[in-house]
This record gives structure tokens, sequence and C-alpha cells, in this order.
């Protein structure tokens, strides 16, 4: 009899989200298992540890209702696969890879390990085309290549799922018409963050370019591990396989963090920083490197990973690692939003890394890396007289420090803000950006190019 | 080879840990292959017949139970002509090759030689018959690539007399070159040598470093330069330019070879690399930037085990290349994901954990990788010297400089470039903050750039030193009483810190000009904007008022400066230094007529 077929009862112990099996043999390591508990219920684990006849299997659904005396274990001789095919386009999963919006199952063209490969870094393509969000602190200042992963830094409570939105909506490669798929890859997030994604879907017949892998907030825990690696197994398969251009939203990582510490803290392992395991830089690594493209294909995978930083702390080990991992981050920040300005982007500590060879003359616009550095340099000197004045006062300040003040004031409020349904072109962006340079001596217009300044500065009477 | 090598089995796998009973015998460090897929792993740890190997591919779908091969061997790079241009996986496997193999991903259990055993290399003795050779003395050379000559050598551990050698003429790597009768052996000798690559290899004697390393940054060759044969870390946090300054160094430093190492980082930087190296030229040579270049990706993705030999794996090849006389720098980004996956094995290996969970070792092996840098006397007859640079990132949980990775890696290295978070946010780049940054090799370069550059070098970089840090006192005060409160001598003085810091400090790496200063251009720029601080203090006690000095034009052309060409910015400086003068002589006149 192989191994398949038998029904292991030796389960010796239980802990946390952990099961041990005794007396087993020939299973392998990360190998899948179907548990059955003793009222019949399926449930599906994978081994974490393999040991010449002993197991620890991680039990995705909980271990709520295992025993050791009637739960039994089979183990399916392989790791864990996604059965992929194109028409996972418009269908919704849950966390273990099963169809969930009552449509017949999917027909797999493939089945696909759901911790890939790493791309060859000899195979990348270095990504570089200009995707304009319509959002004038992205577009202008950081700009989103295709490829890049570039996650959203939040806190509870703030708009960073309407932002998320904002982008798959406006998303586009200027003067390209391509298929393209977004997957949105939901970990732990209530029912009403998701409904508002799958609303907004729907308002922009985006639905059926769609595919959602769903773990909501009280779906079991140990899922999210697995959840973000369908997701961009199915996201290769789309990019690489189909040739489409795919935008992978994960939100939200926090909660798959903590998954991560649940397990590692049922094994007993050393913590590393705030109780997360040491490795989790190579594991969020695992799934945030997969964005990419490749030479010779013509899809890609674009990733926004969304984050809540606990307590807004950007040093907390969750935002710390992905931006040690990913390529840029944008920011959110409190106070902006209580000002009332949306999105309440936090220009200063954002990034995109790929954003120098994704702009300029045939990208963008020839004056754009200038207008970008310029518009930096000025605000956080505009900002930086901001907590001069609360000390000091205005009046201590200098004519040129005063037209700085100004200059941050309009900056938030002409460039930052934007409604919602805004969807400004990059030109319109840049444009803001000459409007507000003209509050500032031009001779203060270091970071541009004299000749830019002659061709775009708007000319005062 | 036909020896019957030793076989155990697995008993248990733990992520890229394995334990494999029957190893008795087996030797620590030792190379196995590992599965029905002959995984290559590396023994860590023994314990009667129970070895605990770390494996360097995906252990998924591993089975206890099965086999485990022992190759008797330590973990080895290849050495040779071929190196360069190339890049490889931790261990030293050709990316290209298993590209060819297994495609876009990087699949398991590939295996590739490092160097083409096919290729024809021409080889032209210059050792002749009858010499008395010791180890790295030279056979003969080849061209490797058009800038680098590689000198074929007797491997260090090898001495006597040359009984043949072939002549002039194409050979591949294994072809037979040369033979060596040693104590009444004979040593048949090829292109190709092999070295483990924890072990240094040998040098006479080292030096102290003397001669800086240009690297073309301002705010490194001027402020906090680091010499060849030197080591240098970089600290900082996310996004505040580990990557873009090591690739600067990588580009634009006046090593002959260079070794980039990407321990534990993003994919697409090594793809970068690839991509703009070739297409870069040296502005020394005038060649492609990749002819120099060999390149070690260990990405975020690829295995973990594999972070530690791909930093081991570099520091060979770079004093294999040292071996041959020649500057060697290498870069690891980042130091800090080695000491993870160290970390993480030790973790797997339950041994107890030191600060952090780091395992007790830490400080040693950092150490242990640093001191393979230096300037050295080699082996051979010929006395010749080479050096090995060594330049190391690391990523400090919450740009927190006070974690175990960097205050190791401080208490070995003598150059500190602290990059600092704020200075990124507002985009001041290099983000190099220069009140705690520190070089301890200003004395020992000192002397190269009075000579060959300018008398005044010291003299003007340790006055615009003082001038920033004068400056940050002041600010001290700017903040509670605002800028005007200060005397008008004393916001001259800021002004002039201003100017160095966004024009002299701040050097944009994606400028076409700009990403690299030449040493003569950075004398230049540091002299003038020196003059400026002297002359406004000038205009101020002829009572010419601030707002005046500082709209002056010149302001604006000093700033430009970065962005003059190397080839045209003698000149164009000459004016610009005649325009301050006469501009600020000209405010002066204006005053003292009325
Ligand atoms: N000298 C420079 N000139 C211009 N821009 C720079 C310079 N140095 C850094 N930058 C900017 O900062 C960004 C981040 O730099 P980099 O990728 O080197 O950070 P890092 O310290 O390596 O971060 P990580 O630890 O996450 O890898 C770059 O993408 C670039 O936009
Ligand atoms: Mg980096």
């Amino acid at each position: 009899m192989s191994n398949k077929e038998i029904e292991y009862t030796t389960v010796s112990e239980v802990a946390g989200p952990l099961m041990i099996v005794k007396g087993i043999k020939d299973v392998a390591y990360n190998e899948v298992v179907r548990i059955k508990t003793s009222t019949g219920e399926e449930r599906t684990g994978q081994v974490l540890e393999a040991f010449m006849n002993k197991v620890i299997v991680q039990v995705f659904e909980g271990t709520k209702g295992l025993d050791t005396k009637k739960t039994s274990a089979r183990f399916i001789g392989e790791t864990m696969k996604l059965g992929v095919s194109k028409d996972m386009l418009g269908r919704v999963f849950d966390g273990t890879g099963n169809p969930i919006d009552n449509a017949p199952p999917i027909i797999p063209e493939d089945r696909r390990d759901i911790n890939g490969n790493p791309i060859n870094p000899y195979s990348r393509e270095y990504p570089r085309e200009f995707i304009q969000t319509g959002i004038s602190t992205i577009d202008g200042l950081n700009t989103l290549v295709r490829g890049q992963k570039l996650p959203i830094f939040s806190g509870s409570g703030l708009p960073h799922n309407n932002l998320a939105a904002q982008i798959a909506r406006q998303a586009k490669v200027l003067g390209q018409k391509e298929k393209f798929a977004v997957v949105f890859c939901a970990m732990g997030i209530t029912f009403e963050e998701a409904n508002l994604f799958i609303k907004d879907f729907e308002n922009t017949g985006a639905l059926e370019r769609t595919t959602m892998f769903l773990n909501l907030a009280d779906d079991p825990t140990i899922e999210r591990i697995i959840l973000p690696r369908m997701a961009l197994t199915c996201a290769e398969y789309f990019a690489f396989e189909l040739g489409m251009q795919v935008l992978v939203i994960l939100t939200d990582l926090t909660n798959y963090a903590e998954a991560l510490r649940e397990i590692a803290a049922a094994r007993e392992e050393v913590p590393g920083r705030r109780g997360y395991p040491g490795y989790m830089y190579t594991d969020l690594a695992t799934i945030y490197e997969r964005a990419g493209r490749i030479k010779g294909k013509k899809g890609s995978i674009t990733q926004i990973p969304m984050l809540t930083m606990p307590d807004d702390d950007i040093t907390h080990p969750i935002p710390d690692l992905t931006g040690y991992i990913t390529e840029g981050q944008i920011v959110l920040e409190r106070g902006l939003h209580k000002k009332g300005i949306y999105p309440p982007i936090a220009v200063l500590p954002c990034l995109s890394r790929l954003m120098d060879r994704g702009i300029g003359k045939d990208k963008t616009r020839e004056d754009h890396a200038g207008v970008s550095n310029q518009l930096y340099a000025a605000y956080a000197e505009g900002c930086d007289l901001r907590d001069l004045v609360a000390i000091v006062g205005e009046d201590a300040l200098s004519d040129r420090d005063r037209k700085f003040l100004k200059f941050s004031e309009e900056f938030e409020k002409k460039f930052v803000s934007q409604d919602e349904h805004e969807d400004r072109s990059i030109e319109k962006t840049l444009e803001i950006g000459w409007e507000l340079f003209s509050i500032l001596p031009k001779s203060e217009l270091k970071k541009i190019d004299e000749n830019y300044i002659k061709k775009y500065l708007p000319k005062n009477e | 080879m036909i020896k019957e090598s030793l076989k155990g089995k697995i008993t248990r796998i733990s992520g890229p840990v394995i334990e494999a009973d029957g190893m008795r015998g087996a030797k620590m460090y030792d190379v196995v292959r590992v599965g029905d897929e002959n995984l290559l792993g590396e023994i860590i740890r023994l314990n009667e017949n129970i070895a605990t190997i770390q494996v360097y591919e995906d252990t998924n779908g591993l089975k206890p139970g099965e086999k485990v091969i022992s190759t008797d061997l330590p973990l080895s790079v290849e050495l040779g002509p071929g190196l360069l241009t190339n890049i490889y996986d931790g261990i030293q496997r050709p990316l290209p090759t298993i590209y060819d193999q297994t495609g876009d991903f990087i699949e398991r259990g590939v295996e590739a030689d490092a160097l083409d055993r096919n290729k024809k290399w021409k080889f032209v003795p210059t050792s002749k018959v009858g010499d008395k050779l010791k180890g790295c003395d030279v056979l003969g050379e080849v061209q490797e690539t058009s800038i680098i000559l590689h000198k074929i050598m007797v491997p260090p551990n090898i001495e006597g007399t040359l009984i043949s050698i072939v002549n002039k003429g194409e050979y591949k790597i294994e072809d037979v070159i040369a033979t060596i009768s040693s104590r009444d052996r004979e040593i048949k000798l090829s292109m190709l040598q092999k070295w483990p690559v924890r072990q240094a290899r040998p040098v006479k004697e080292k030096y102290d470093p003397s001669l800086p390393l240009i690297t073309g940054q301002r705010v490194v060759d001027t402020f906090f330069p680091v010499a060849k044969g030197g080591t240098a870390a970089i600290p900082g946090g996310f996004g505040t330019g580990k990557t873009v300054m090591l690739h600067q160094l990588a580009k634009w430093s006046d090593a002959q070879v260079v070794i980039y190492v990407g321990c534990g980082e993003r994919g697409n930087e090594m793809t970068d690399v690839l991509r703009e190296f070739p297409k870069l030229k040296d502005p020394k040579t005038g060649e492609s930037l990749m002819k120099r270049t060999v390149l070690i990706a260990n990405t975020s993705n690829m295995p973990v085990a594999a972070r530690d030999a791909s930093v081991y794996t570099g520091i060979t090849l770079a004093e294999y290349y040292r071996d041959m006389g020649y500057d060697v720098a290498l870069m690891a980004d980042s130091t800090s994901r080695l000491a993870e996956a160290m970390r993480e094995i030790s973790g797997r290996l339950e041994e107890m954990p030191g600060e952090e969970g780091y395992p007790a070792y830490l400080a040693s092996r950092l150490a242990e990788f640093y001191e393979r840098a230096g300037r050295a006397k080699l082996l051979g007859s010929k006395n010749k010297e080479g050096s090995v640079s060594v330049m190391g990132a690391v990523s400090p949980p919450g740009g927190d400089f006070s974690e175990p990775v960097a205050q190791n890696t401080l208490r070995i290295v003598k150059v500190f470039w602290a990059l600092d978070s704020d200075l990124a946010d507002r985009r001041h780049f290099p983000s190099i903050n220069w009140l705690k940054s520190y070089s301890l090799y200003l004395d020992e370069v000192s002397s190269w750039w009075k000579k060959d550059v300018g008398e005044h070098w010291l003299n003007l970089r340790n006055n615009a030193m003082a001038l920033l840090q004068k400056e940050s006192e002041l600010q001290e005060i700017v903040k509670l009483v605002g800028p005007d409160a200060l005397p008008a001598k004393e916001r001259a003085l800021l002004e002039s810190a201003r100017m160095i810091r966004e024009d002299f400090l701040q050097q944009s790496a994606f400028h076409e000009v700009d990403t690299y200063c030449s040493e003569k251009k950075q004398y230049e720029m540091l002299r003038i904007m020196s003059k400026y601080s002297d002359l406004i203090q000038k205009a101020i006690e002829n009572n010419v008022n601030i707002e005046d000095i500082i709209s002056i034009k010149s302001r604006e052309n000093i700033a430009r400066m970065g962005t003059i060409s190397n080839q045209e910015f003698e000149k164009k400086f000459k004016d610009i230094e005649n325009e301050l003068e006469q501009e600020i002589e000209g405010i002066i006149n204006e005053v003292n007529k009325t």
C-alpha cells in the first residue's frame, strides 16, 4: 500500500497550530497532509520538520477539535500545488485554493508548486516602463514601473484601501493596449474592507479580469501563510505563461507576519525582534521577489503589498523588513489625514527605487527628474521651517524662508491633495509642480537644468 | 579520483538544515551531496555518527532515508581565466549556465562548472625550464579581457624546479601547461586551480595601506577616504543609499579588478549591474567596466545557506587576483544578510543564542572576513605587491546602529560611512552623515593627495569639516531664536556650510557627469568654495548686507560645478572663480561708495 492511502491515526501531540504524527515513514519535508478530525471534518496541513519516523505538521485551518486518538493524517506524496488556468480570471478562491463563488471547479491547465522557484537574476529584465497611476505624489515623485514591488505603509484607520483601489482603477501604461489582470490577495482583512475592492472592481468592469484569494479576518490564521504564495503562483502563470500584465495587491502583510510569528512561537524557536522569527526577512523575500519581468516574456508582475504599521511605527519589523526588500515604499501619514488631505501620502519618507530608469525624455518628460528632485528639496526645507516657526514665529524668518514655507503649504494643497476619482496625467502633475516653483526665487531652482527652467517655468506677467 | 566515498542517510530535515546518520569519518566543512537529487551541502557539525549539514539548495520534498554522500573535499572555488565578466551564484555556478539548463527560474540540483572547460585561451609562457619557482610565481600569461592580463601562477603551496612548460599557444584550462619537480615528485599544472573558500590565500606579509582608493565620490575621497587594501562599512536603514553607493564604488573606483557580491539582496539589483556595466566606460582605461568585474549573486529569495558561501567565494576570487599583483576591490551587499543567515542556521542547530539571537561567533566570523582584506607583499620570488579592499553594507533593523552586526563591524573596519535616513528623506545623496562618519586612513592618504593633486588638500578638507561642525552648533541656536537673530558673520558662515553640503557633499549617482568626479575636480571645487567662504566674510567686514551677499549670481554657478564635465572643468572653473571675485568686489565697492 502506498503512503498516499495510509490513514495514520498516530497523532501524538497537538500544540498551537502544530500537530505531531509518529510512526510514519517516507514523508517528505513540506509535504501536504490531509487531516480528518474525529467528527469527519477535513483539514489541510504541511510538514514543517521531518524525522525518520515522526513529523511536525502545521495545520492551516487551526487545530481546534483535533485529538490524539481518532484524528487521522494522510500524506499525499507531494508539496503544496495549485492548479492554474486562464479560467481563474473573474473567480474567487479561499485560503486553500478552493473556489468559493458557487461556480464550477477550475480545470487546471497546469499544477504548480506554490513556493515557486527564484527567478534567475540573469533572466530578469530590468523594469523601466512607466505606469501612470494618475496620482501626483506617485507619478511625479515616486514613479511606479512595470514589474516593481512598491508597498503602501499605512496605519490603522488610514485610507490605504481607497488608495490601492484607486491605483488598480487608474493604472495604465501610456500608449499601450495590452492584456492585463489583477490578482487580489486578502489576508485577514475584514469583509467590509474586501468588499470595498470587490465593489470597485465591479463598478469599473475589472471584475472579470480579477482573481481573488480571500482569507478574511474570521478565517483560519495559518492559511495566511500559503495564501500569498497561491496568489503569486497564479500571477506567475498569467504573466509568464499567458503574457499578461499582472497587478498583484496583497493586503494586509501585517496579518501574514502575525501568522508567521504564531508558528514560530509554537515551535519554540528563538525569537528575533519583537517576537518575529529571525528568518522573516528571507520569508518575506520569497513573496516580494516574485515580482518582476523576464527577458523575452511579454507579461510582468507588479506588486502593491499593503501593511499597517503597528502604532504607526516605521521601524517595526514588518515595515522595516519589507522596506529592505521592496523597491521603495509609499508611506501614509496620520497628520495629513487629519488635515483632510487625500491621499495622505507623506512625501519625504516615500521612495521609488526604480524611478530613475522609468522617467525622462521619451518615457515621461525630459524635466521629470529635475522637477521631482527640486520638489523634494524645497518641500523638505519648508517642513524644517515649519518646525522653526512653531518656536520662533514667522516674523523671525527671512524673505527667502517665508517663500519656502508658503511653498510647502501650497504643495500639500495642490500637489499632494487630489480627489479619489481624479486621474491626473503626468503632464498635469508636472505642470502643478512648475506652478509651485513660481512661488520660489528662481535662483533657488538649483536642481533643475537651466534650459528646462526657461522652457517650463510659468512667466509671471 | 576513484575512492570509496562515505555514504550516510538523512534522518531529519528542518528547512536548510538536515541531519544524516552513518557519517562517522566525514570531516567538518566537507562538501556533501544530499538526497536523490544530489543537492549540494556542507557539514557544519559532527556528533558521533550524526552529521549536521547545511544545504545550499531548496530542501522541499526531501525525505528522511535518502542518501548523503561525502565528497571528502572542502567547499572550494575554481580559479583560472574566464572568471571576469561572469556572474555566479553563491557556490560559483554560472547563472548563464543554470539558465541554459533550467530556464528563467532556478531549479535544484544543477551541476555546472564554474569555468568553461572547452574554451581555448592564448597562453604565453614567461618562465622557462630550469627556473626555480615558488608558490604564486608566474608561469605565463593569458589576456583574459582586453584590460586584464591573467597571470597563470604556481599554486601557493607548491615549490620546485620547472621541468617542462608548453610553448605559446591555445590551451584549454585543464590542459597540462607545465610540470614542476618538487622533492622528487612531479607535479603537473594546468591553468585551473582550486582553493578552499574558508581559507585565506597566504601572503608573505601585510603592510599598512598608503594609497587612496579613488572612487570619484566627493564625500568619500575628500572627506572619508578609503585606502587601497582598506576596509569600510556602510551602514544605513532601508533606502538610504547603500546599494547605490556600492554600485558607484564598483563602477568608478580605481581598482583594477572588482568583485561584487550581492548577498541576500534584490534580484533586480544584480540585473541592473549586468545590463549597465558593459555599457559604462572606465574613466582611466576607457574600456567597458564589465571587463574587470566578477559578479556573485545570492539574492534574498535564493537559498539562505549559500549566503556565507557567496561572501567567501567572493573574497577568495579577490585574493586570487591580488596574488597576480592587482589592486582588487570587493563590495558585499549586505553583510547583515550573511549574519542573519548565520543566525538562522545557528537557531536550527539549537545553539545557545548570543545578543539578539545571533550566534556567539558572529564577531569572530565578521573579523575573519574583513581580515582577508589588506595590502600585502605577495608570495613568489619577485616580492610584488597587491591589495584587496573590502567595502561592506550593513542593514541594521530599524536603522539603529546599536545592533550587533553594525557594532561588531565597526570594531573591525577603518572607515565608517554612516548613512542617515533624514538626509535620504530630503534627497541629500549620498546620505553619508558628515558628523558621524570617519576614516582612519586620512593621514595615510594625505601625502598622496598633497603630492599628486594639490598642496592644500588636507587644509581645505579640515577647514570644510570644521565649518560643518560649526554649522551644526549654530543650527542648535537657530532652532531656538531663528536665523535673524544671528550676527551677519555667522549667517555668512551658515551660507558657506550650506554650499559645502548641497554642492559638494551631494552628488547625484544618476547624473551623466556628476556621477564621477575626478580627484583634481574635487580639489578645485573645494578650493573655490573655500574662497567663496573667505570672500563673503570679507564682504561682511565691509558692511555689505547679508541678503545682497546671498543673492549673488556666482552662488548659482558654484552650485552647478559638479555637472561641468571633466574635460572642460579647468577652464570653466577659472571663469567661475573670476566672476566670483569680481562680483564680491562689486558689492563691496557699492557699499563703500554710499
Ligand atoms: N548618490 C545618489 N544619487 C542619487 N540618488 C541616490 C543616491 N544614492 C541613493 N539614491 C536614491 O536612494 C534610493 C535608495 O538607495 P539604495 O537602493 O542604494 O538604498 P539601500 O540603502 O541599498 O536600501 P536597502 O537596504 O533597502 O537595499 C535609490 O533608488 C536612489 O533613488
Ligand atoms: Mg540595497
